[in-house]
Formats: C-alpha cells, sequence, structure tokens
C-alpha cells in the first residue's frame, strides 16, 4: 500500500539496524533525517556535488540519488563510521595536517570518496585520484590540497612505502 | 521531497515480470541515477515503482568468441568501464563509460537503466548503434531481441511493451578490420554530451571502406544515424578531406535542440568536429586492427 511503512535492514557503520521507511525516503534523509547522522552533507540535494557522499558495499555512491530501500542487505559506510573510535583515519589525519579543510562542507564527501578509492587502490597516480574526487565539488577551489593529502594518506597506509 | 508510491522489490527476473504484469502502469527503477532526478522534480510521479537493482542475475559480463559480447541489463556502467574484457575488445565501451557522470554515479547506475530512460544525449545508445547491438525484452509471454537502433521511439520514450523489460544488451563480434570510437562535447569531464558522435568503420582487404556507422548524440529527439554521411564513406579509400565532407553531411542531417549549453546552430557546427574526430579515431583504429 501506498503510505505505508516498509521493512529496511542493513548495516550501517558496522551496526545492524532494522527500521520502517516511507518508500519514497532517499537514503540521506534516512541517515540525516531518521538517524541524525549528520556528518553526511546535503549541498544540492540533485546529484551535482557529490557532498552526500557514502560508501555502499565499499563503493562510493551519492546518497541522495538512492532510495533508502535500495540499501536494504547492504553495508553503507558514513563519514561517522571512518575513525576508529576516537583515533582519525590516516585519511582525515592528512587532510587536517595538509591544511585540505577550509570551511569543510565538502570534506564528508572527500573522505568517503577517497576511502573507496583507496580500499580499491593503495597506491593511485595523481590522475586516479582527480578522477576518484571528480564528483566532489569544493567550492573553497581547494582540490589541489585534497588531492596532496589523499596521496600522503595513502603512502601511510601502505606503512610509508 | 519525492511524491510516494508502492514499493516492489523482486529478487528475480520472473518476480519482476510478474509484478509488470499485474501492475501495468509500474515504472520500473534500477540504479534510478536518472529516475530519481525526474521524480525529485516531479516531472513524473508513478503510483508503482518496481526496484530491479537488487536482481543480481542480470549482473553480467561475458565474451565468446562466436558469439560476441552479452552484457546483462543491470550491470553498473562501473563495472563495464573497468572490465577487462571490454577493455580488450571494445575499448570504445570502457572510454565512453569514464566520461559518463562521475564514479559515484557510475557505481550505483546500471547501463539498462541508462537506456531505458531514453534521453537522446546519452552516450550508450550512440555507441551500441555504432556497435550493432541487439537488445533482449523480456516479459511473460517470452523474450524478443531487436535491433538498438529500433529501440529508441522519442525523447525519453522507448520500445518496451507494457509488462516488458530490458535484460540483456548483445554486441556482435566485429569484422575484421573494424575501428569504433566516440567523442563528445563537454564543458567539464563527466558532463552530459553538448554534442556526442559515435563512428564505426569497417575497412576490407584493400583498405577501403566496407561499412560505416556515424551516430549522434544530443542531434535529435533520439540517437540519430547520419545515413548520408555514412554513404559518402562507403566504397572509397578514406582520408581527412572524406572525414570533414561526412562531418558537414552529419550537420545537414541533424536537427539539434538549442539550450543554455548551445544553440542549435551551435550544435550544428559542432557536430561536423566531433563526427570529424570520431571517424579519424576510428579510421586509425580500423587500420590497426
Amino acid at each position: 500500500m501506498k503510505g505505508e511503512l516498509k521493512e529496511l535492514s542493513l548495516t550501517i557503520n558496522g551496526k545492524p539496524y532494522e527500521l520502517k521507511v516511507k518508500a519514497m525516503t532517499l537514503l540521506v534523509e534516512l541517515l540525516r533525517n531518521e538517524l541524525k547522522l549528520t556528518g553526511t552533507k546535503v549541498g544540492c540535494l540533485d546529484s551535482a556535488c557529490g557532498a552526500c557522499t557514502v560508501n555502499i558495499d565499499g563503493k562510493a555512491v551519492r546518497s541522495c540519488s538512492v532510495l533508502a530501500l535500495q540499501a536494504n542487505g547492504r553495508k553503507v559506510t558514513t563519514i561517522e563510521g571512518v575513525s576508529d573510535s576516537d583515533k582519525l583515519h590516516p585519511i582525515q589525519q592528512a587532510m587536517i595536517d595538509h591544511g585540505a579543510i577550509e570551511c569543510g562542507f565538502c570534506t564528508p564527501g572527500m573522505v568517503m570518496s577517497a576511502k573507496a578509492l583507496l580500499a580499491e587502490n593503495p597506491n593511485p597516480t595523481r590522475d586516479e585520484i582527480r578522477e576518484a574526487i571528480q564528483g566532489n565539488l569544493c567550492a573553497d577551489e581547494g582540490y589541489v590540497k585534497y588531492i596532496e593529502a589523499i596521496e600522503i594518506a595513502a603512502k601511510e597506509m601502505r606503512g610509508g612505502k | 521531497m519525492i511524491a510516494d508510491f508502492e514499493y516492489f522489490a523482486p529478487k528475480t527476473v520472473k518476480e519482476a515480470l510478474s509484478l509488470l504484469s499485474q501492475y501495468k502502469e509500474a515504472k520500473i527503477i534500477a540504479g534510478g541515477q536518472s529516475l530519481l532526478v525526474v521524480l525529485k522534480q516531479r516531472l513524473f510521479s508513478p503510483e508503482y515503482l518496481i526496484d530491479i537493482k537488487g536482481i543480481s542475475a542480470l549482473d553480467y559480463i561475458n565474451y565468446e568468441e562466436g558469439k560476441g559480447l552479452r552484457i546483462g541489463a543491470l550491470t553498473p556502467h562501473r563495472t563495464i568501464e573497468k572490465s577487462p574484457v571490454i577493455q580488450k575488445y571494445f575499448p570504445v565501451l570502457s572510454e565512453m563509460e569514464n566520461n559518463i557522470a562521475t564514479i559515484q554515479t557510475r557505481n550505483w547506475g546500471t547501463i539498462g537503466g541508462n537506456i531505458c530512460h531514453g534521453d537522446p544525449a546519452g552516450d550508450p545508445a550512440p555507441v551500441f548503434i555504432a556497435l550493432k547491438a541487439k537488445l533482449k525484452l523480456a516479459s511473460l509471454g517470452g523474450e524478443r531481441v531487436i535491433d538498438m537502433q529500433e529501440f529508441s521511439k522519442d525523447y525519453l520514450e522507448v520500445a518496451l511493451d507494457p509488462g516488458e523489460m530490458l535484460s540483456e544488451i548483445q554486441i556482435p563480434k566485429p569484422a575484421p578490420h573494424t575501428g569504433t570510437a566516440h567523442d563528445k562535447l563537454m564543458v567539464m569531464k563527466g558532463d552530459m554530451g553538448i554534442i556526442g558522435a559515435a563512428v564505426s568503420i569497417v575497412l576490407d582487404s584493400k583498405g577501403k571502406c566496407e561499412d560505416a556507422r556515424i551516430v549522434l548524440s544530443n542531434a535529435a529527439s533520439v540517437p540519430l544515424r547520419a545515413g548520408k554521411a555514412e554513404k559518402k564513406l562507403i566504397g572509397k579509400v578514406l582520408n581527412d578531406a572524406l572525414l570533414a565532407e561526412a562531418g558537414e553531411l552529419a550537420s545537414a542531417e541533424a536537427d539539434p535542440p538549442a539550450d543554455v549549453h548551445g544553440s542549435a546552430e551551435y550544435r550544428r557546427e559542432m557536430v561536423k568536429v566531433f563526427v570529424r574526430r570520431a571517424a579519424a579515431k576510428a579510421l586509425e583504429r580500423a587500420r590497426a586492427a
């Protein structure tokens, strides 16, 4: 029936959830409005800016462009699930140390795109990094520092090699 | 934001087809990378939405020497882009995919969803037509196979009957000495082409053009085959002047839209440029093949 709540079971940041949602709920609406995981940002809500990027089954996806129900049975990681409790993830740490974060609005999306890239390709070329964050717009135009920070994080994650 | 709808998530093709025959006015969603934009803008509000993204049986890429390439309708764009088989035998598909939107969109969006959306500005349809692709359409009554070229009917309209869904894209093994290339005009990488051209050229053993396909995106209400331009090339030993002439003829055949990205006149000029470029690359590949 239209309007009825549908069952949704998924894993978010390693934690299993059994939820009920309206069919038209977008994944980003579920994360931010229902679960209060507001680290994921909404820039355009129109699949243009990449601020809402999360990882679904390890791949970068825009949470404004996926129905919450489409994540049924899948593993979602948001910016809240990236650090190891108090210890920041090397990508986050490199972005801070390298001064990549300006206003910070695009940062969660940048981190999630970088995380998916490095999971698949631990030693990316500069072009591959550029391509991975091509879909993440930064209004401060701080792309170069992001690219450099991701290079530094990749090296750190490879044990300095 | 989106108007509510009744939602179904079948796990098999058969289940999806039963739902489609039961709910005639249902809309299918695959990755939804095009559809959700339309739903958010409320250009369209379906009563029933059948979500086929979870049908994993339609996510595959198979290549056999004799049969050619078979791509399941629910294969994500990114899988096609990165497929070693496609990079080896159909590099044009991988290149075309690399220029579709962004990694996030390609990770979730599917090739079948793109084609069934029927946007004449889309890249896969013209490339598939250049590669002589056929589409397998499934319904409870059985399957039928049609030419990709017959699939596009009008702006956002495709030849799916009620109760039918796309299940597979079939691309024959190209003839010897075939080269195919695609190029499009983008402001930023990943943009919809302001104009796009897919060109396939087959040479005979003496180096003469035996067959040619020139297909344009965003140049009409459907992917447009520039038949006069193709005829200009067939039977000749190709050179730059002939490719430029083909561009001129294709430009005259185009009936492009005018929008914020370019006037119709500008697009017709760009058809000349992009047909010539894609044809030159296709020719180079045909000679090397």
